[in-house]
């Protein structure tokens, strides 16, 4: 993958992940990843916490990884489904859920688009022992697609539809991703936010601002939209 | 007389090209900016994504499993002529856009916006989308389609005559920024630029811009052309390269497209066009045949004309001579 790879670390982990594993991870690491994991976004948030259904399987068992995505899938022949690509949706909207969501299932690994903020990192993600994994450039759809062997199973398919469903992948070298969050709640995002941020007032020097402002307008531009 | 089965055959072709095969000009942009780009998170982001286009086509598999909003673009040649009419056109590309779904297969994004209800395959009201436009002394229609992302890296604002180029610069800075940290545009992108018309051309425009011009076209107006290279520079120099990582990838291109606006008013739209910038182009001749492409080709004199009304190249050398 170019001679840029070599500037940084890389780890191929095996799942379920263990607490071991998880400790040698570090924000900018490249991550890999085989056994099982599992999509869940709103739909099944607000379904087990919300509207307090019972998971579908004893999860805990199956995969402690939870993927922020919903597949391009449609049905094959053969019964199952046909994965064409996978690609991660913004993580930021569903912080709300998620400390009870690790309580509930166990789950040590986020993956997903663009992290969180970095104080649901120190303030949920830790305390569970869990870290955050961003997928690379939104996204790497087929390379993530190869890594999917088999559609171990899907549920609440017909109430959630494909994007909202609960997929359970078995993959193989399934990545790349990126660590952006440690087990310290160290976040590689919000680094370079803070490096980029440091820049931003010298880019607006001797513009005049508009005649017209917007409602609510700040001019912090280290502040986030999300 | 185009037979209809052909504009099905064709909006079917483009959405699967779309989805798997990135343009060469968007390629070629990336692959330059990875040899300028200085920070190592971000140039490895960027060779990731090289690395996704070459899976995508190998496989014949998607590059980007978010399918956005697939939509379609036609233009129809003054002299061309399809046996189903313009009706039977809208039905082929709504028939194309379901089968490609299940097929390519795209995901089903379209839900209603209230209820969330869906019916799996990319079509709804008002789904997918079909801009119209014309094109004088032709007899084949194009067709293009593009899948642009759906929520983030876009945004509109009523700018005024006196806030001028800074205006412009300042606002293009603030959108490329908001939506550019932890890469929420998925940048490095074509970034489109809409001056002018009313707020909803200013969009239209804006959008057109980013999504069916290539990397490297400039703006035939030399001074437009010449503020779309300064833009470009201005983005690649904020510091943030692809996923908002530090580095320089940002703006593989900058189009601007202008509308004649209000004398009060210079509404101003940002679009950003995805690290899978997804857009495939199909002529349909006369004849039946069909040619693909990855250039629309939109943005032709005529669609840009000010004047009440439009000589054909026979009409000026005659009115010269």
């Amino acid at each position: 993958m170019g001679n840029r790879r070599g500037n940084l670390k890389q780890f191929r982990l095996k799942l379920p992940v263990t607490a071991e594993d998880l400790a040698q991870l570090e924000p900018g690491a490249v991550v890999f990843l085989d056994g099982v994991v599992y999509t869940a976004r709103e739909g099944v948030y607000k379904r087990v916490l919300e509207d307090k259904q019972d998971l579908p399987l004893d999860l805990t068992a199956v995969s402690n990884v939870n993927f922020h995505c919903s597949p391009a899938a449609a049905p094959d022949a053969e019964g199952s489904y046909r994965i064409g690509g996978v690609t991660a949706t913004a993580s930021f909207r569903f912080s709300k859920w998620m400390d009870e969501w690790l309580t509930r299932t166990g789950t040590k690994i986020i993956i997903g688009k663009g992290g969180m903020p970095r104080e649901a990192y120190c303030d949920i993600l830790v305390p569970h022992g869990a870290v955050y994994l961003t997928t690379v450039g939104y996204g790497t759809g087929a390379l993530l697609g190869r890594g999917i062997k088999r559609v171990r199973d899907v549920h609440w398919l017909d109430d959630l539809g494909i994007a909202q469903a609960m997929w359970l992948f078995e993959v193989e070298n399934f990545g790349p991703f990126i660590v952006d969050s440690d087990l310290n709640g160290n976040s590689l995002f919000a680094a370079h936010g803070d490096e980029i941020n440091a820049g931003l007032a010298h880019l607006y020097e001797g513009l005049r601002p508009p005649a017209l402002r917007r409602y609510g307008e700040t001019d912090d531009r280290k502040r986030e939209v999300m | 007389m185009i037979a209809n089965r052909k504009i099905e055959e064709a909006a079917y072709q483009i959405m699967t090209n779309a989805a798997i095969d990135i343009p060469q000009d968007y390629l070629d942009g990336i692959k330059g900016m990875i040899d300028l780009e200085q920070g190592d998170l971000s140039a490895f982001v960027l060779q990731s994504m090289v690395d996704n286009w070459e899976a995508a086509t190998e496989d014949r598999r998607p590059m980007c499993a978010d399918t956005g909003l697939p939509r379609y673009y036609v233009k129809v040649g003054n002299e061309a002529r399809v046996d189903a009419g313009f009706v039977g056109i809208e039905k082929s590309l709504r028939s194309a856009t379901a089968r490609a779904t299940n097929d390519v297969p795209l995901r089903p994004n379209r839900v209603h916006p209230l209820w969330r209800t869906e019916h799996n395959n990319n079509v709804g009201i008002n789904a997918p989308e079909v801009e119209w436009s014309f094109e004088p002394g032709a007899d084949w229609v194009d067709i293009t389609t593009v899948h642009k992302g759906g929520l983030f890296g876009t945004d509109y604002r009523m700018l005024f005559p006196g806030d001028g180029i800074d205006g412009i610069k300042r606002f293009y800075l603030d959108t490329l920024i908001a939506f550019g940290k932890r890469g929420l545009a998925c940048q490095p992108a074509i970034v489109g630029v809409g001056l002018g018309g009313s707020k909803d051309t200013c969009m239209q425009l804006g959008k057109q811009a980013a999504c069916l011009r290539t990397v490297g076209d400039r703006n035939p107006d030399p001074e437009i052309a010449a503020l779309e290279k300064e833009l470009k520079e201005i983005g690649n120099k904020i510091g943030m390269g692809a996923m908002g990582f530090i580095g320089s990838s940002m703006v593989v291109d900058c189009h601007i497209e202008v509308g004649h606006t209000h004398t009060g008013g210079m509404p101003m739209s940002v679009h950003t066009f995805c690290l899978s910038s997804r857009r495939a182009t199909a002529r349909i001749y006369a004849d039946g045949s069909i040619a693909y492409r990855t250039d629309p080709q939109w943005f032709t004199p005529y669609m840009r004309r000010e004047t009440i009304g439009w000589e054909t190249a026979e009409e000026i050398s005659s009115n010269s001579a």
